[in-house]
């Protein structure tokens, strides 16, 4: 935040992947790209320009993108397949699944420019069903980092270990909000703030604005927790019961579709666990209307305001 | 996840050595006696679990038996070895007949056929690499396998290696268009090292393939989409063998079996029902006379 202005420098997601990816494969010659005829929107063009044979382009051809991916994690490699997020996760979802989820393929699928980041380019550009398809997939973690230095880690994270992985990289700009040596971990989350009274478990694009409503909470006297959680899946159980129990409710936001990402998860498992009055802010079961991305989170309800006022639902509904 | 049987490890290092060093020709004999063997065990295996896919296992298993037996450079005793050869089913259906293959070869005791499908069984009805040493990716959804063989050949390039891959695919299967996606990208990056094994038997689940959706003319599209494309029969040890051990020249090479849906079993061959048919104590005895000839 700029003291000056009042304004959150914004950071670019897709910079840090590409780095990170360039800085590991200078170290590892087993890191490969493979893309599909997305080496622009992927931000893959540094790396093509340091290892030409390293990146594979197949051309646009999804199935066959996932299938090499699985192909070169069995042949010794680690990929990282990028590509757009709803051609990714859509196109290709049985080889998500079969190639590299139940074939356990060191494969690390990278969605690029996820959520409503297409914006005018309308529901067939949007990836608001991902979380809820590889929701639906065992054994896949699904990580969706909050910033630069989170996308930095994931992409540390899913190479180092040996199984597969889904990165779901923001093609928005979003300000810092991972303090420094914050860990990263399947199923731990980040608490960005402390408080008592009501909990917004955010992910992704999602959490800067979730900071910006606990401040403005804050100022009414409603202190406000807030989750950072990363890794979708594997969930950090302990954390939302822990909210649960601790707060008034819990205001879940994330750029997707609520029928079954993060806002699902944390309702199945308080639902069963613990109930603890939700909102669950979303893009709900519709396809998005002609619009830029700032347009389309204002419409569905993604904003900061939207979360504030969320929590002061709860606040004033709580049993 | 299952383990090797030493014994008959030891037994299939010391066959593979001896076809190595054979023609063609004189390997034959000993592969088509291997191949009945590895057909009446999955008779058997079928017979036993109510279920599976006889017609497919027995037009593809003389293309198994071949290439486990005499061309795939593969240790029963290390399956994960870096420089093993690679050989994906993507018929994944037809998964009995690689199990007994793979059984046979050594990879895990052939004991374990017994428990094809049975519940909490390594040995489901589609192969899962990650509970059966010696399969490489999971398949069983058609049109997967090629994709992974041309990843899987890539890696052999980028590592600078000579490890060959071979992919066997059903001819129904070429239907998907996820197979021709892998052509292309196969032929652009000039994977010589990768042969992809069409097992033509002319047969898919309910009818021709012609009838369902042509294929023909299939060596051309084939060619046409840059491959090498070598046509032999099947069932001919002599003549797999010679196309198998013969490698790619800057092209991946497509190998067209023309074989024959249920083959060894004259009541089941070339027809239809057979494809996933469970036969009756009768046809058992019948088709493992038939076998033992």
């Amino acid at each position: 935040m700029s003291a000056a202005t009042g304004v959150a420098a914004l950071h670019d997601c897709r910079k840090a992947f590409a780095d990170t990816l360039i800085s590991l494969a200078r170290q590892d010659e087993r890191i490969v790209v493979v893309c599909n005829d997305s080496v622009g929107s992927s931000n893959l063009v540094g790396f093509k320009s340091e290892f030409p044979d390293r990146l594979i382009n197949v051309g646009i051809a999804e199935q066959d993108l996932v299938g090499v991916g699985a192909g070169l994690a069995n042949g010794g490699m680690i990929p990282f397949v990028s590509a757009a997020a709803p051609f990714l996760t859509g196109r290709a979802l049985e080889q998500v699944k079969a190639d590299v989820a139940y074939s356990q393929a060191h494969v690390i699928l990278c969605g690029q420019s996820p959520g409503l980041a297409y914006g005018e380019l309308g529901p067939t550009h949007h990836s608001i069903e991902d979380l809820s398809w590889l929701r639906a997939v065992a054994d896949l973690p699904v990580v969706v980092p909050a910033d630069p230095a989170q996308t930095a880690q994931a992409v540390r994270w899913a190479a180092a270990q040996p199984g597969p992985s889904y990165l779901r990289i923001s093609r928005t700009p979003v300000p810092d909000v991972t303090p420094p040596g914050a860990p990263f971990q399947p199923g731990q989350a980040l608490r960005l703030t402390d408080g008592d009274d009501v909990t917004v478990i955010a992910t992704g694009t999602m959490v800067s604005r979730a900071l910006q409503a606990a401040e403005s909470l804050r100022a009414e006297g409603i202190a406000a927790r807030v989750l950072n959680v990363a890794f979708v899946e594997p969930l950090d159980a302990a954390a939302v019961l822990q909210a649960a129990a601790e707060t008034r409710g819990i205001v879940v936001a994330e750029e997707a579709t609520v029928t079954g990402g993060l806002g699902a998860a944390v309702a199945t498992l308080t639902a069963q666990e613990l109930p603890v009055r939700l909102r669950l802010l979303g893009v709900p079961r519709a396809f998005a209307p002609t619009g830029s991305t700032a347009f389309l989170w204002e419409h569905f309800g993604l904003t900061a305001a939207h979360i504030a006022a969320a929590a002061r639902y709860i606040m004033a509904h709580a049993r | 996840m299952l383990s090797v049987n030493h014994e008959e490890a030891l037994r299939f290092r010391g066959t593979r050595a001896r076809l190595t060093g054979l023609s063609p020709g004189q390997a034959a004999p000993l592969l088509r006696e291997m191949a009945q063997q590895v057909r009446r065990d999955d008779l058997r295996m079928i017979h036993r679990a109510r279920l599976g896919h006889v017609g497919g296992d027995f037009s593809v298993i003389d293309i198994l038996v071949t290439l486990y037996a005499a061309v795939l450079n593969v240790d029963p005793a290390e399956p994960l070895a870096a420089q093993r050869d690679r050989l994906v089913l993507s018929k994944g259906h037809t998964a009995g007949a690689l199990y007994v293959t793979l059984a046979h070869s050594g990879f895990f005791p052939r004991r374990e056929l017994d428990t094809f499908a049975a519940p909490l069984s390594p040995l489901n009805g589609h192969p899962n690499r990650t509970k059966v040493p010696g399969v490489e990716t999971n398949t069983g959804p058609l049109g997967h396998g090629f994709p992974v063989a041309v990843g899987i050949a890539l890696s052999a390039r980028l590592q600078r290696v000579p490890r060959r891959t071979f992919v066997v695919l059903g001819d129904g299967e070429l239907q998907e268009g996820s197979n021709w996606e892998a052509a292309m990208t196969a032929a652009h990056y000039g994977l010589s090292s990768l042969c992809a094994v069409v097992d033509r038997n002319r047969l898919q689940q309910g009818a021709g393939t012609e009838e369902t959706k042509r294929l023909e003319p299939l060596a051309d599209k084939w060619a046409s989409f840059g491959w090498e494309v070598r046509e032999v029969d099947g069932h001919d040890h002599a003549r797999l063998l010679e196309v198998f051990r013969r490698p790619g020249a800057g092209r991946p090479v497509c190998v067209i079996a023309h074989t024959v849906k249920g083959k060894g079993v004259s009541f089941m061959e070339g027809r239809v029902e057979w494809h996933h048919k469970v036969p009756s104590d009768e046809q058992v005895e019948l088709a493992l006379r038939e076998l033992s000839r």
